[in-house]
């Protein structure tokens, strides 16, 4: 059996393209595609699938990330399914991809501007947190209605003296439209601002791709006297590598419960090891220290 | 001194051909509280939807004196501007405070929320500004960050009240505020948006069936049945000596 150049027929890729291509105009904008068919079930990263679908050309390289590793199951089944059905080179080394997808995570590596990070997002609508109705949703986003998202937030300090959000935490991008970035650690926010590369955010079930093109701002949500703030790792060091600036996975090591911590971006940590100089090229900074507004 | 808003020949008809009210006029001046009572399906809660901008108006028009933006014609507002009202400057309280309050948030992150859609972004002064209202309203700052869901009816309704007082609006929409409360309960909050009135100085429009209410806060009142106003005028003088017949029968069947 054979099949069309990474799976999709050029059709279906070429409506996908054209989705993409607005979304990239329109940033932070979601935008609805034709969202086909595919051999897995919605859930398992389809919206990312197509989106490097349509991406794909003979000469790419294609890493796929999945809770931060490169040989979890879901990772190692996709890039087999793309180096069975485009025929292209995989890896696992962040700088050799020229396409990353990924699902938890924003590699430690600093992206270059020709690279792409494909995210597969499951829930592509911010506001569903505090807004049930569809029609309601998209009144908000074109008016720029974003007060009520603050809520959940300010819920958040009443109970935990600070925002604890640690996951999904919305964004104002190019500000002007309240993006979720995925079920990213709110430590991989500010990656998301100013980057050299282009992030593609593909959700197969709701049928929307939106974009953050590069040297874009992205300002994460916040209040003027409680700013965002990333986790805070301070004390901890990563088992295996020692690093004290990533993002740090908890595990429980033997049967008396021993806990240890390890960096979540393994292919990461495997270069630290090599040489533990190597820098994570992202800066910690956030301009968003303070609160910012969308345009109306 | 001009009114804050100035209703002039307002026809609501529903899509399914009902009239919801005719030739309404009506002036809310500063600072005063204005009754509207008649019967059920009179047309007065018609009447306090259109200016709520929430009705669908056949003909008539609706100028709105903004502190922020001056004189506006009410009924050509875009959908934009009409939320921008509604958020800001024209308060709703609606009899049953469930329309309004989402019972899954504190009392305080519900008020926070009138707050933050009017773009206050400092978690501080939010807090501060909520508390402030919450006492206004007299209730227990011990219950600020509890659901209100567990409060009691007359509880809900201050918190709906402090609400849509939040952004300090200059007209102040009254559906019904006692209707599904005890005698006790209504007494007190009557004395409460009274004293509201006076203290803050926002203009009332306040619909009721119910006379004693219109009584006790109204000092004009309009008498409205079947969608049109039969009768208007100081609020004692309608009570004392009624020209409608329909006022008369109302103000006679008043149980004493």
């Amino acid at each position: 059996m054979s099949y069309s150049f990474a799976f999709l027929d050029e059709q279906s890729k070429r409506c996908v393209r054209r989705a993409l291509l607005k979304a990239v105009a329109l940033p932070g904008y979601q935008v609805p595609f034709v969202s086909r068919e595919l051999p897995i079930s919605y859930g398992w990263g389809t919206g990312g699938i197509q989106t490097t679908c349509a991406l794909l050309g003979k000469s790419d390289v294609l890493k796929v990330i999945d809770q931060g590793a490169d040989d979890s199951v879901n990772a190692l089944n996709i890039k087999r399914f793309f180096a069975k059905t485009a025929g292209i080179r995989t890896t696992t080394l962040t700088a050799e991809a020229s396409i990353i997808q990924t699902r938890h995570r924003i590699p430690e590596e600093r992206l270059r501007a020709d690279q792409i990070l494909v995210f597969q997002v499951p829930y592509p609508e911010p506001l569903r947190r505090v807004e049930p109705r569809e029609t309601e949703t998209r009144r908000m986003h074109a008016e720029a209605d974003y007060g009520r998202m603050y809520v959940a937030l300010y819920e958040d300090i009443v109970r935990h003296g600070e925002i604890t959000l640690p996951w999904q935490y919305p964004a104002l991008v190019n500000g002007r439209y309240l993006l979720s970035p995925s079920p990213i650690p709110r430590f991989d926010n500010p990656k998301l601002h100013q980057a050299d590369c282009l992030f593609l955010f593909g959700a197969g079930r709701e049928k929307r791709v939106y974009a953050v093109p590069p040297h874009t701002d992205v300002h994460s949500l916040g209040f003027e006297d409680h700013p965002f703030r990333v986790e805070s790792f301070a004390g901890r060091r990563c088992s295996r590598c020692g690093s004290t600036d990533t993002y740090l996975d908890e595990v429980i090591v033997d049967a008396d419960g021993r806990r240890q911590h390890q960096c979540s971006d393994t292919a990461f940590c495997l270069r630290r090891r090599q040489d533990p100089a190597v820098p994570r090229g992202w800066g910690h900074d956030h301009p968003a220290g303070v609160a910012v507004e969308a345009r109306r | 001194m001009r009114p804050v808003l100035s209703l002039r020949d307002l026809d609501v008809t529903y899509p399914n051909g009902v009239v919801g009210c005719a030739g309404v006029n009506l002036d809310v001046m500063p600072g005063e509280v204005l009754g509207l009572v008649g019967e059920s399906g009179s047309g007065k809660s018609t009447v306090l939807n259109a200016i709520a901008l929430t009705a669908p108006v056949t003909r008539g028009s609706a100028r709105f004196e903004s502190p922020k933006r001056g004189p506006l014609a009410l009924f050509e507002l875009n959908g934009q501007d009409r939320r921008w009202l509604r958020q800001r400057e024209i308060g709703m309280v609606h009899q049953n405070p469930r329309m309004v309050l989402n019972l899954d948030l504190s009392a305080g992150a519900n008020i926070a929320e009138a707050l933050l859609v009017a773009d206050w972004r400092h978690y501080g002064r939010i807090r501060e500004r909520a508390q402030e209202l919450l006492l206004r309203v007299e209730m227990d700052l011990a219950r600020m960050d509890d659901l209100p869901r567990r409060f009691s009816g007359g509880m809900q309704q201050r918190v709906q009240l402090a609400k849509a007082l939040a952004n300090s609006p200059a007209l102040l929409l009254l559906d019904e505020p006692t209707g599904g409360l005890d005698v006790s309960i209504q007494a007190r909050l009557l004395d409460l948006i009274r004293e509201l009135s006076r203290e803050l100085g926002t203009a009332m429009l306040l619909v009721s069936h119910d006379l004693e209410v219109i009584r006790l806060l109204a000092r004009r009142t309009l008498v409205m049945q079947r969608g049109r106003v039969v009768e208007a005028g100081l609020t004692d003088q309608i009570l004392e000596d009624p020209q409608d017949p329909y006022t008369q029968l109302l103000v006679h069947s008043r149980l004493t």
